[in-house]
């Protein structure tokens, strides 16, 4: 058989989100690969500059389905700098208690995704059976099963009832107990043991040269994480372990991620032990003072990063979202060389890809030259109006009748 | 004459194995669903399915070669039902038998994925050919052992003729025992023929789609997934013929239970292992048949040409 190029993508059922990958096969191997993304783009960035920054928290929390706590924490914490307040306690901790809940019901869902992945369906609907219990959580402390809202700008907006610490001690216990038996698969279940390991290697230098961030730098023994290289929130009063692995493999993405699980427990037990009390936020003003300031968030796929320009008016100036996808995403190609077509859709959910999270603006250069022109919308529309009367298809006189009994 | 043709149209034939194919079909989706904490299909899931395939459209794509296209379910289909006739089931005669007919019922058996994968390749699309090597490859891994199985059990028996095979295991109650491992092997070979389980590697849904059905769609698709469904039974009671030939001359009341136990047994086996096993690579596919099953295969001839060395004779 000679050479193929087959389209994994835009619409493909390895595929949650729209992303394009063409694969250059020899047979069953890849001989190379290409990443194009840009199918998801809502321009988010651009709309926040149009709107207050409450109004902004709100919008920006709708960047990512699953951690949409990372980016509202991560931005209202930018905020927050620039103003110069301090968050009170309590509410530190909360946010923490919920970017916690936030990583368990992540890594879950990302194991089921995986086992979807090699064809392992039974672990899917396992572990998406048990992230329902995180996610009624969630929805308790919240209100929300997804975009929670519970940030505001300096603070959070709901408090904790003893009753809602104790459900939460005790669904840890049960999630921990379902989270030793996922281990004891991943770490015995021999077919899926061999399509995981050797997978997908990345040596730590090459991880170091990608710029590799989460769960995908840590399986390769670096130990990269924001929230005990730059404490935010409440880390830097609890004790936890950063895990990491030498695996280099997708194996070691796996335990790491279930490591990390173990973990997030041991942190949401202490964070309810040590819920300090007092207010749960303090009012900020409308007017932001001009500045800027850089924020970073250990969201569960790695390390979120916003920029926020203010400029003394109610809307920001400028707001810049690096998810952690758009670091992880150049691995991709990198993994796939050589490797067989049957691993590239394990290899691509390795990275627990967010692709409308990372999608921007494409700029063009030097488009003239190439015989390349910008269509703008008018003539878009314009030249749809043409198309369809080419096709027979005449709106115009049935806009003309609209538009008389309108007027 | 009226009766060979209600055997072979209606009943055991092939209106029986399509109803039959559709309920086997349901209780594996059904077990697997229970095993997997969902609620599973409906019983006449299977039915609508096939209601709704057979009244939509049938799409070729333009660049696929239409008359292969339309023909390939339909060989599929008449060679499992074909096969479906030499088997015996609850007597120890099948309907029809002649001299040799084990090589004919395999080969017979090896046609729906050899129109598998012409129905893919005539696809003419990438994701089609890419599962179509793959059920071939898989075809030259499983095939192997499969054969080897089955023969070693015709060994035994001195015979070439399935219904011969099942009158001499009634007549030595107890011989079939050292058929195990040779049933156990025939299974593993089942669900790589039937592309389930942990072997489902041509029709990898995150890889390639549908492997070679693809393109596939309507009555056209229908008629394969129905294949697929009838060659589940035929495959099921040719091992549950060869492997497990006890019971059959109690009776028909008797060997028609039997025979349903015995079909639902090695279905629930296979939905079991589809269940708690991902899927492999094809690499990893064909060294586990050639390195572990095949040698094994190989061993069960041995075992029965001992057997009949000091037992038989």
């Amino acid at each position: 058989m000679h050479d193929i190029k087959i389209p994994v993508g835009p619409q493909h059922p390895a595929l949650k989100e729209p992303a394009s990958f063409s694969l250059l096969l020899s047979g069953e191997k890849i001989l190379e690969a290409g990443v194009r993304l840009g199918y998801n783009h809502r321009g988010i960035e651009k709309a926040c500059e149009e709107r207050t920054y409450i109004q902004g928290l709100y919008l920006i929390e709708r960047i990512c389905g699953i951690c949409s706590h990372a980016h509202s924490t991560c931005f209202a914490q930018a905020v927050e700098e620039i103003v110069g307040i301090s968050v009170p306690k309590r509410a530190e901790y909360i946010r923490t208690l919920v970017g916690e809940l936030e990583r368990i019901h992540s890594h879950l869902l990302w194991l089921g995704v995986a086992g979807h992945e090699v064809g392992f369906d039974t672990l899917l609907m396992y572990t998406w059976s048990d992230r329902e219990i995180v996610m009624d959580i969630l929805a308790g402390l919240t209100g929300n099963r997804v975009n929670y809202g519970i940030n505001c700008l300096g603070g959070v907006r709901r408090d904790i009832s003893a009753e809602q610490v104790k459900d939460m001690l005790k669904a840890m216990d049960t999630l921990e107990e379902r989270t030793k038996y996922y281990i004891e698969v991943a770490t015995g279940e021999t077919t899926l043991i061999k399509r995981l390991s050797g997978v997908g290697v990345m040596s730590k230098e090459d991880v170091l040269r990608l710029g590799a961030v989460g769960p995908t730098a840590r399986a390769s023994g670096v130990a990269r994480d924001v929230r005990k290289d730059d404490p935010y929130a409440a880390y830097a009063e609890i004790d936890f372990k950063v895990i990491t692995d030498s695996h280099n493999d997708i194996y070691g993405r796996t335990i790491v991620r279930l490591g990390e699980l173990m973990e997030s427990y041991s942190i949401i037990r202490k964070v309810l032990k040590n819920l300090p009390g007092g207010e749960i936020a303090v009012k900020v003003p409308r007017k932001i003072p001009a500045g800027e300031a850089v924020s970073r968030y250990e969201a569960p796929r790695g390390e979120d990063l916003h920029y926020v320009k203010a400029n003394g008016t109610d809307k920001p100036e400028r707001v810049k979202v690096r998810a952690p996808t758009l670091a992880n995403i150049q691995t991709v190609a990198f993994m796939l060389e050589d490797r067989y077509l049957a691993d590239m859709p394990i290899v691509v959910a390795a990275i627990d890809p967010c692709f409308s999270c990372t999608d921007r603006l494409i700029a063009l250069k030097n488009h003239e030259k190439k015989g390349r022109k910008i269509v703008t919308w008018e003539s878009l529309r314009v030249e749809g109006i043409e198309w369809y009367s080419r096709q027979g298809i005449d709106f115009t006189k049935l806009n003309k009748k609209l538009k008389s009994k309108a007027g | 004459m009226f009766k060979a043709l209600f055997e072979i149209i209606i009943f055991p034939g092939a209106l029986f194995l399509i109803v039959f194919g559709f309920i086997v079909e349901f209780y594996d989706r059904k077990v697997y669903a229970r095993m997997q904490n969902r609620v599973g299909p409906p019983w006449f899931q299977p039915f609508a399915d096939f209601i709704k395939l057979a009244g939509k459209e049938d799409l070729i794509p333009e660049e696929a070669d239409p008359r292969p296209f339309r023909l390939m379910p339909i060989f599929a289909f008449a060679s499992t039902v074909t096969a479906f006739l030499y088997i015996p089931l609850w007597k120890t005669q099948a309907l029809f038998s002649f001299q040799g007919d084990v090589i004919v019922v395999l080969y017979l058996l090896t046609i729906p994925t050899m129109t598998l994968f012409l129905a893919g390749w005539y696809s003419r699309s990438v994701y089609s050919t890419i599962g179509s090597m793959r059920s071939l490859t898989q075809l030259f891994a499983y095939e192997i052992p499969l054969l080897s199985s089955v023969l070693a059990s015709a060994l035994l028996a001195n015979t070439w003729t399935l219904s011969e095979i099942t009158v001499f295991y009634s007549r030595h109650p107890g011989l079939w025992a050292f058929n195990l491992l040779g049933f156990a092997i025939s299974v593993v070979a089942l669900m790589g023929k039937l592309e389930k389980g942990p072997f489902d590697i041509p029709e990898a849904e995150t890889e390639i789609v549908a492997g070679s059905l693809t393109e596939y769609s309507g009555r056209l698709l229908g008629m394969f997934r129905l294949t697929i469904d009838v060659e589940m039974i035929v495959g099921a009671s040719l091992l549950a013929a060869v492997f497990l030939p006890f019971g059959l001359d109690l009776g028909p009341a008797v060997g028609f239970l039997l025979f349903l136990v015995k079909i639902f047994l090695i279905v629930s086996i296979i939905s079991l292992f589809r269940t708690v096993l991902a899927r492999l690579r094809i690499d990893q596919m064909v060294n586990l048949c050639w390195k572990y099953i095949a040698p094994l295969a190989f061993l069960q001839v041995l075992v029965d040409l001992t057997v009949k060395w000091f037992v038989v004779r």
